[in-house]
């Protein structure tokens, strides 16, 4: 890796450790009211909707909520693409989606995952991506905030019995965090080369006398969502590695910042709502040690050359590009790739499938890891919250004291829901993943491990509602759309719901003033205990497959066996 | 439950009609209006007629054009629309190899592309670099490194009867540096250095 490469790395972190606390001061005066310059939008939508702001819900009526306004989601978003054909605003006449691939689609996009079994510019009408995509990556941004906001209060009160009102975070996530930003980014991405049209494909008679085809569309305020919220969908099949929706090194700082400062910056909201800012930052700080580390093997990795085309008489000197943009290079692909699989954005701006072993390892790692290191917005660190709770639950083991988190007692109930959300993975991952691979081995591309590798990231990307491919597996078949469908909504609502049940549990405790014997979770002893605790987690659970997979190809590659 | 779906109805319409209909309608107004030919997709236009997109690559086979990279992109087979085929640069149907770096297809092409290469440049001994081996990710890769450029320079100059030197300054006139100095990678446009070739020292027919 050459000094310019490490300088971007660099910059990069600088700039998202700047914004988190500028971000998250702003995220949390805008969780407690005191954003107002939108009022009247915001009172009229409460109005029309008839959601009494005053009346604030238990943690069940907060989840009955998200869940019916997911549900009228993804129905709007289902009949959307079956009607498309009938529907104006579709210049390239695309028909109606199947109904297997629009289940799969409409569960994707509502779980904030952005799976994509299809290719957007050859499958989805200009209003489907708009009224349909886009609009489902602002509300599952916003669901997933609404629901870490709801566990924040559930650890800021005490003796209380209700966590917020979903609709009021919703429509507050919405208008006054990511609406903004959006607007703000793609007027960016426009200057710097992005479209933003209604036009149909245009068709361009190229130097040397051929006709081609140029996808258009309304790109930019759709991209500028996908990276902010933490979606991740492309609008093209290529995601931002298309020039289209990734038009230079500049578009790409501003998309790869976009796609983890929510994330980062929440862990500072937290640590203003708890009166507490050093919890928020030791947070950080466990997520960040966790990035750099996945970083660093991804760069080291990438700068290798494939030795067998090196063998065949290429060049060694610019690394892995196979799947690579050359206005990116190296240094800003394994930067994304760590990023978006770290926040569970899932965007790309270059073909993972086509890493090296241990460069594909990482983004594999971050997934498995359970979408904890920054995650996707709000579900990122909710997710952490849960390893919190099993981190400080061992750490009471070791001394034989009740652990306690924020001066609320952890207890057999806390612990037991945060087991099941962390079940959730090993089950979702590896028993939906040997289905596929019984089921349906016709959709693996590659032979050899990497095959297995293939499977193995599709199921960890659709449980942790990641959304990016090893793109080589073929998703879009009836048996494989239905697994991730189930993969998408397990790893989803499965860790919702039992994040919500521990907010109830705790909001309704008292507050339990430190003592000598308390175990500070603002130290660094506490960020190597909970790294050590998502690590051995991770490691234990997913050592196995992941040694048969990647591990196993890299030797094998150095071996020089080919498949 | 009932009671529940009303407000997630309307709030869900609500929600459409502000994200998915006000605001994309926003920025592209105000696009449109500040940046109208980024917002139509950067095209070129020569002798009123739409040659391409500045952004999206475009295949280059003849001698007298520099090379972009491989691309992995296919499209409908025109014997048979059922089938798909290789069409490389289908600006229409974005697409990397997706090849697994174990992957023996992925390395008998790029074996094949190298051989190619060599065959086409044989003043050149030396390593061919590796932009020029392997496929971009979008497939539509606008760019090539300098290194490529200046790797296929002899066989531009010699097939359009230019000048070596001067066809060589011209790839220096169309090297962009990183962004702010700093950010990406150099590069050279493919297109519009093709374009400037043809307006320099143009093919004979």
């Amino acid at each position: 890796m050459d000094a310019a490469g490490i300088l971007q790395i660099l910059i990069y972190l600088a700039v998202i450790t700047a914004l988190t606390p500028l971000l998250g001061g702003y995220m949390a005066k805008v969780y407690e009211g005191q954003a107002r310059f939108l009022g009247p939008v915001e009172r009229g939508l409460y109005k029309m909707c008839g959601v009494d702001t005053a009346r604030e819900q238990h943690w069940t009526g907060y989840a009955l909520s998200l869940l019916a306004f997911n549900l009228a989601g993804w129905a709007l978003l289902f009949g959307l693409q079956r009607l498309q054909g009938m529907l104006p605003l579709n210049p390239a006449e695309m028909a109606a989606v199947p109904p297997d691939l629009a289940f799969n689609t409409a569960i994707s996009f509502m779980t904030n995952t952005n799976w994509q079994s299809y290719g957007g510019e050859s499958t989805l009408s200009y209003l489907t991506q708009m009224v349909g995509l886009t609009v489902q990556n602002f509300v599952s941004a916003a669901t997933g905030m609404a629901v870490l906001v709801a566990l924040i209060r559930g650890f800021a009160r005490a003796n209380a019995r209700t966590v917020g009102n979903f609709y009021v975070d919703l429509v507050r996530t919405t208008l006054y965090i990511l609406l903004p930003l959006s607007f703000v980014a793609a007027l960016f991405l426009v200057w710097q080369g992005m479209p933003q049209n209604f036009e149909p494909y245009t068709t361009a008679t190229t130097l040397e006398g051929a006709n081609q085809v140029i996808a258009q569309g309304p790109v930019a305020s759709q991209v500028a969502i996908k990276q902010l919220g933490s979606n991740g969908g492309g609008f093209f099949n290529v995601n931002s590695s298309h020039p289209f929706e990734n038009p230079t090194p500049l578009s790409n700082i501003v998309e790869m910042t976009f796609l983890l400062m929510l994330a980062a910056a929440l862990t500072n909201t937290f640590g203003r709502m708890v009166k507490d800012q050093r919890q928020g930052w030791a947070i950080f700080a466990a997520m960040g040690l966790m990035l750099v580390i996945g970083l660093g093997v991804a760069t080291w990795a990438e700068t290798h050359a494939n030795p067998a085309m090196v063998a065949a008489g290429m060049d060694y000197a610019m690394g892995n590009m196979e799947g690579k943009e050359v206005r990116f290079g190296i240094a800003n692909s394994a930067i994304w790739a760590t990023a978006t699989t770290a926040a569970s954005n899932g965007s790309v701006n270059s073909m993972h499938d086509s890493f090296m072993p241990l460069g594909g390892l990482v983004p594999m790692v971050n997934m498995l890891l359970g979408e904890v290191i920054f995650g996707g917005v709000g579900a990122g660190l909710y997710g952490m919250l849960i390893f919190v709770i099993v981190a400080v639950f061992i750490a009471g083991l070791m001394v034989g004291r009740t652990p306690e988190y924020l001066g609320k007692k952890i207890e057999a109930k806390e612990v037991k829901l945060a087991m099941l959300a962390l079940l959730v993975f090993p089950i979702s991952v590896l028993g939906l993943g040997a289905a596929s691979l019984l089921g349906a081995p016709g959709a693996i591309q590659d032979s050899g491990p990497h095959g297995l590798s293939e499977v193995l990231y599709a199921f960890a990307s659709a449980t942790g509602n990641n959304g990016s491919a090893f793109a080589g597996w073929t998703g879009n078949t009836l048996l494989n759309n239905s697994l991730m469908g189930a993969a998408l909504l397990l790893g989803r609502f499965v860790v919702i719901i039992p994040a919500l049940a521990i907010a109830g549990a705790v909001v309704a405790k008292k507050v339990v003033p430190p003592s000598a014997g308390t175990f500070p979770t603002h130290g660094w002893l506490f960020v190597v205990l909970l790294v050590g605790v998502i690590a051995v987690v991770g490691g234990l659970t997913f050592f196995p497959v992941l040694a048969l997979g990647p591990i196993v190809e890299h030797l094998m590659l150095g071996a020089g066996t080919l498949f | 439950m009932l009671k529940e779906l009303r407000p997630a109805l309307s709030m869900m319409i609500a929600m459409t009609v502000v994200t998915g209909i006000a605001y994309p309608l926003a920025v592209t107004g105000i696009a449109q209006s500040v940046f109208p030919s980024q917002a139509g997709g950067s095209l070129i236009e020569k002798d009123g007629k739409v040659i391409g997109s500045e952004l999206i690559g475009q295949p280059f086979t003849g001698p007298g054009y520099f090379w972009g990279r491989p691309s992995a992109t296919s499209g409908a087979d025109p014997n048979d629309p059922a089938k798909t085929t290789s069409v490389p640069y289908n600006a229409a149907n974005s697409s990397g190899s997706n090849y697994g770096p174990t992957s023996k297809a992925l390395i008998d092409g790029a074996a094949a592309n190298i051989e190619a290469l060599k065959a086409a440049h044989p003043d050149q001994k030396g390593p061919v670099p590796a932009d020029l081996v392997t496929a971009s990710g979008s497939g539509l890769d606008p760019h090539i490194t300098p290194a490529s450029a200046a790797w296929q320079v002899k066989r531009i100059a010699s097939a359009r009867h230019a000048p070596f030197d001067a066809v060589q300054q011209l790839v220096g006139d169309y090297t962009e540096g990183r962004d702010l100095g700093i950010l990406g990678e150099p590069r050279v446009n493919v297109l519009k250095l093709n374009l400037a070739l043809d307006d320099k020292w143009p093919l004979k027919k």
